[in-house]
Order: structure tokens, then sequence, then C-alpha cells
């Protein structure tokens, strides 16, 4: 074990996997003489040379298209976004060519491509580049979606994307890069996707949750503790595939369930996961599942705004208190 | 009659002498031109009786098009298209059955029948399918370019859209990149002059030929319909892009005789009936072939007939093929969606049984 920022340990995995396979590479806007925007790629360029890390042009939609077609002739490009915020211009290629490409031509081409970067909001970045976009690619049969929030996660789970033959929308946090924690040092130290991990255990109510409100959580979890409220909190890592298992033995220990996401609530991953609960575990529930996301507003810039914006430790406590009749 | 054939062997000389291709080659490629004919009007007739679901869109009239570009290219290289692939599919290599049987939804069709005639692929030969937006398969196109660079080797990538495409920004990236990284593509444009129902000049300012110039890559046109001329271009293109000249452009003249897709008329608001014919006459790249040969003594109407039964059957027998090949059975609905399901969590949200 080391102890490492989220952003090294990013960096390790993606140095090892670039040392384990050949057809590894990385691609995007100030990946390599830049070292990457958030550092992220820090001294892979003297490493592996520019064959291998590659500073785009400013074309989201024309790199990520350029990653597909490689994929699909057989390389493993990791395709850097500055931010999700910038993969819209891309999302053509991503849902139309790397994400139906398997089934549309029956399984003749497979597309190993990593798409990663930092999705949601930092502070005060405005509307245009403080938006958490994993529901965009959770839609789409044939799209894996991982949502690191440690950074050990951070680590096995993009070894796992990198090796994994399908396409994967890889969602990190900017506030997260320089974030420390326990990391192994093992080359082979992989998480598989589909596996969640109660960050905290408890046994009165479930707060289930993905990505950097895993802290948000946790931080609710111990002011509810103050309270003698005890909460399991349930990382689910990744989005698709979706440890359902998880989700239901949490249901069944404590009855009450509070689903925390950064994004805003129609249709986002919370709404998936109550209506999952809701028809494979109706009969566990004691209350209504209540979720907490971003206010249903684009993100304002004043600093006071963004704070009410943004889900909170205290709106995470009163849903807790709700649930539980409090 | 001595006289005759001395002109005709002079003339013969000429024709072939200009492009340096060989009586064999012309041929041949008389012999694609037909079958990708009298392929697409089985398609049209199967369409009619409602054989053919979806969008359907033929390339009949531009021919010359696939046959004088691709022959040039060997079993490795790539290439990709839009969703007027048929055509290109089987001058790669896909068999004639194969593609038919997918424009029918069989499981025999090059895309098990989940594609449909926009979708045909052919990984075996390099096919890279045929897509459905505008544009959109041009960074798949310089991908493979870029493969092909990283892994040092020395296939050649023939990327065709249509003209609408060079108004998208997909197509200005995707030349951008290849320029800047120099890589082995040929961007063609099948310039037939209407993207859908609009003329290309009601949506741009400048010619076809100057859409790359801008990214340092020089433009170059050639008459489609010609397909000797097309071959012998091609031919000078794919070596130059094997022995590593970069990205090309190339603006393929050409002309279709059909509507946009079988839902459309073929002439009407936004072309005249007259236009269509008159092009007919003028410019079917089969004629324009059948004349310079016959005038050369290289073929004659008995061949040309021998040629056209032997395309007619194999059209047949892709229909035949096509209309026995069974539908995809309800098994196979779920069946590569995704490459690789692990063991963990959950990746269909239906809840429906996959069994």
């Amino acid at each position: 074990m080391a102890v490492m920022t989220y952003r090294d340990a990013l960096n390790a995995a993606l140095r090892e996997e670039l040392e384990r396979d050949p057809d590894v590479f990385l691609m995007g806007e100030e990946v390599a003489e830049y070292d990457g925007a958030y550092k992220v790629s820090r001294g892979l360029l003297a490493e592996f040379g520019p064959q291998r890390i590659v500073d785009s042009p400013i074309s989201e939609l024309g790199f990520a298209g350029l990653g597909v077609g490689a994929a699909m002739a057989g390389l493993r490009p990791v395709i850097e976004f500055m931010t999700f915020n910038f993969a819209f211009l891309a999302l053509d290629q991503v849902i139309n060519n790397a994400v139906k490409m398997h089934y549309m031509s029956d399984g003749q081409f497979d597309v190993p491509i990593v798409f990663r970067g930092p999705s949601g909001a930092a502070l005060q970045l405005g509307a245009q580049h403080s938006q958490a976009c994993e529901t965009y690619y959770s839609h789409a049969p044939g799209c894996k979606v991982v949502t690191p929030g440690t950074p050990a996660d951070a680590k096995g789970l993009l070894k796992a994307a990198i090796r994994d033959d399908d396409p994967v929308a890889f969602m990190e946090g900017e506030l997260l890069y320089n974030m420390k924690g326990e990391v192994p040092d093992d080359a082979d130290f992989v998480i598989p996707l589909g596996v969640a991990d109660l960050k905290r255990e408890g046994s009165d109510v479930s707060i289930i949750t993905h990505g950097k409100m895993i802290h948000v959580a946790l931080q609710a979890a111990s002011k509810l503790e103050k309270d003698g409220v005890q909460a399991d909190v349930l990382d689910l890592r990744t989005i698709r595939p979706l440890d359902m298992d998880a989700i239901l033995t949490t249901v069944a220990k404590t009855n009450r369930v509070v689903y925390v996401e950064e994004g805003w609530p129609y249709a986002g991953t919370g709404a998936q996961i109550v209506s999952m609960i809701q028809e494979e575990a109706f009969d566990q529930l004691d209350a209504p599942v209540i979720r907490v996301t971003q206010a249903d507003i684009p993100m304002p810039y004043a600093k006071n705004l963004e704070v009410l914006a943004k889900p909170s430790a205290e709106r995470v406590v009163q849903a807790c208190n709700r649930v539980l009749y409090r | 009659m001595a006289d005759t054939k001395t002109r005709k062997g002079a003339a013969k000389q000429d024709v072939l002498k200009v492009y340096g291709v060989s009586e064999e080659l012309a041929l041949e490629l008389m012999r694609d031109m037909l079958l990708y004919r009298r392929f697409e009007e089985k398609a049209e007739e199967a369409y009619a009786i409602g054989k053919v679901g979806g969008f359907c869109h033929l390339h009949i009239g531009q021919e010359g098009a696939a046959a004088g570009s691709i022959k040039p290219l060997r079993e490795d290289d790539y290439v990709i298209s839009a969703y007027r692939d048929h055509t290109q599919a089987i001058a790669k290599g896909v068999a004639p059955n194969a593609v038919m049987a997918e424009l029918y939804g069989r499981v025999g069709g090059a895309s098990g029948g989940k594609g449909g005639s926009m979708h045909i692929f052919g990984a075996h030969v390099r096919f890279m399918g045929g897509h459905g937006i505008v544009g959109a398969q041009v960074p798949l196109a310089t991908g493979f370019g870029w493969k092909i660079k990283y892994r040092e080797e020395d296939s050649v990538v023939i990327c065709y859209m249509g003209d609408a495409a060079v108004n998208q920004g997909a197509f200005h990236e995707s030349l951008n990149m290849a320029a800047v990284w120099k890589l082995p593509v040929i961007y063609v444009v099948e310039h037939n002059e209407y993207g859908m129902g609009t003329a290309f000049s009601r949506v741009s300012r400048t010619d076809m030929e100057d859409k790359s110039g801008a990214h340092g890559i020089q433009g170059v046109s050639v008459d489609g319909q010609d397909v000797l001329a097309t071959y012998a271009l091609f031919r000078k293109l794919v070596k130059d892009v094997r022995d590593g000249a970069g990205p090309q452009f190339v603006n393929l003249e050409t002309y279709r005789f059909r509507g946009h897709s079988m839902s459309d008329p073929v002439s009407g608001t936004y072309r005249s009936t007259e236009e269509v014919e008159r092009r007919k006459q003028e410019e079917d790249p089969i004629r324009v072939l059948k004349d310079k040969l016959f005038a050369a003594g290289v073929l004659d109407q008995h061949g040309l007939e021998t040629m056209d039964a032997e395309a007619r059957r194999i059209s047949q027998e892709a229909t035949d093929f096509a209309e026995a090949s069974p539908v995809p059975g309800p098994e196979t609905l779920y069946r590569n969606v995704w490459a690789e399901e692990g063991p963990h969590g959950r990746l269909y949200f239906d809840g429906r049984s996959r069994d």
C-alpha cells in the first residue's frame, strides 16, 4: 500500500497499462507536452513518447471518432476529455459509433475504448463547466459507465476499464484529484466492473450513491451517527454494469433508502435505482425512497447560489431523517 | 475487313494506353459495374414488393465510383462508407448473397440481419461498414489510418462520403488531424450533386475540390462516370499513399439515377425529369465504358450480353439466397450488445428474459 492522490493513482494505472499493452495509447487535449490539464498524464510523454501520448487539436468529435476507428481496427485507445462537459461535441461518436458498432455489425467489431475525464461540478465554473454527465452515457446499452470516488477505486477501476472490450465512460472529479488515500501497489490490482463497495456500515438507513458524492454521503453519515443513527453508505462505483445484488442487500438490511447523486433529478441515475428498488424490493421498504440531487437548474456562478444548488451533507441528513420519520 | 481490323486495333491501343489499363482489367471493370447495376435493380424490386424494409439507398448511376476506386486496393486495405454502401461492400469482397440477405434482414446477411441496408459490415475483408449519420464515418476512417501508422503497416484507407458530408464538422476535424499526423487515408466525396434534395451549390460558396485546401491537402477531381479514369487516378493515389504521401482528397464527380432513397422520387421538386434523363443518356458509366470498348474492339454486343447475363444470374442467386435464409431467431435479440459480459453486475434493465 502507498498513500497517493487520486490524480497519481490514475497516473499509475495509465502507466501500468501502457507498459503492459503496446496497443494502449492516450490521446486528448494537452495530455502530452502540458502533462494534462489536471496533470493526470504527468511524465507519460517522456516515458512513452509522442506516438502513445498524443496531444490532439481541440476537436472533441474528431479525436473521439478517431479513437473509435482505432479501436475497431485493433488498438485500445484512452481518450481524455478535458472535462465531460466538452464531450457533448463527441456524443454522436460515442453513442452512434462506439456504443452501437458491436451490435449493428453483429459482433464483427469490438470497440475497446475508454473515454475519461472529470465530470460534474468543481468550484464556481459556471453552468457550462459544471455538469454531471453519467446518465447520458448509462442510458445507452453498449456503454459501460464508471465513477470512482477514491484513489484506490480510481486505480483499480481504470485498469479494468482499459482492459475491458467494450466502450467505457470513465468519470473522474476535479475536486477529487488532490484527494489522498491508500492504494495497492500491485500491478495486477484491478477492481472488476459491476462490484459496489460498502464505504460505511450501518443498520438504520441506506445511503446509496456514486462518484464524488460518496464523500457527501460519508459526511452525512458522520453527522447522523452523532444523533445515534447508523447509515450504510453504498458506493455503486460503476453505474453500468450495476451491482443490483448489493443494492438489494442494503435495502433488506435497513428498509430505508436515500439516493444521492450530483446530477439533475429528471431521468437521473437515482430515478433508475428507485424504480428498480420499488419493483424488486417493494415489500422491504418502510418508507418511500428519497433522492438528493443537484437543484433542477443550470449551475449558477455565485458562490452562495452554487452551494445551494449542490447536494450537501445537510440535505442528505434531512432526507435520512425523513425516511426514518424522525 | 483488313482495314477495319487495323483501325480497331489502333483504337484499342489508344483507349487503354491512356489509362494504362489491360484488356482483362477493362473487361473486369465492365463485369463489376454490370453486377452492381443488376444487383441494385434486384434490391429495388425487392423493396417494391416489401421484401426489404427501412431506408434503402441505391448506387445506380454511380457504379464507376465503386468499381474504379476499390479495384487498386489489397484485401488488407480498409474501406468505409456512408449509407449508400451495397456495391462498395461487394467491391471490397463481401459476397453479394450476404449483402442481399442483409437487406432482407436475414441471418445470412453480412451483419446477421442486425444492420440493414445502411449497415453492411465485412470485417474479414476490412469493409468497415456502412454508416448512417452523415459524415460521422470520416473520423472512424481517420482512426483506421491512425492504427496503420501506429503499427507501422502499409495498408491504405478509402473513406467514402456524399457531397453533403463536407459541411459537417466531422469532415474538417478529420482532415485536419489526418494532415497533421500524415495518415494514409484517401477521403473520397462521391459528388452526385445533391445532398438528398439540396443541390450542393445551394449550400456551399466554394467548389468541392477546394474543401480540403485549408487543411493542407490538395484536392483532385475525377470524372467518376469514366471508370477507367477513376481507376487510373486511384491506382496512383493508392500507391502514393502506401509510399507515405499522406492523406488525399478526391472529388469524384458522379450522378445518381434514382431518388435519394427508395422512399423518394427520382425527380421532382429539386431536379427535373429532363435533367435526369439527359444525364442518364450522356453519363451512364456502363455506357461510357461500353462505347470505348466497342470502339476499341475489346468487347462486342455478344460479349456484353454474356457478361450481363452473368451479372443477372449472380443477382438472382443473391435474392434466392436471401429468400431462403431464415430470419434471425429471437435468441439473437440480445446477442452482441456487449463484447464482454463480466461476472458482476447487471447490464440489462428492461426486466425481460433473455433466454
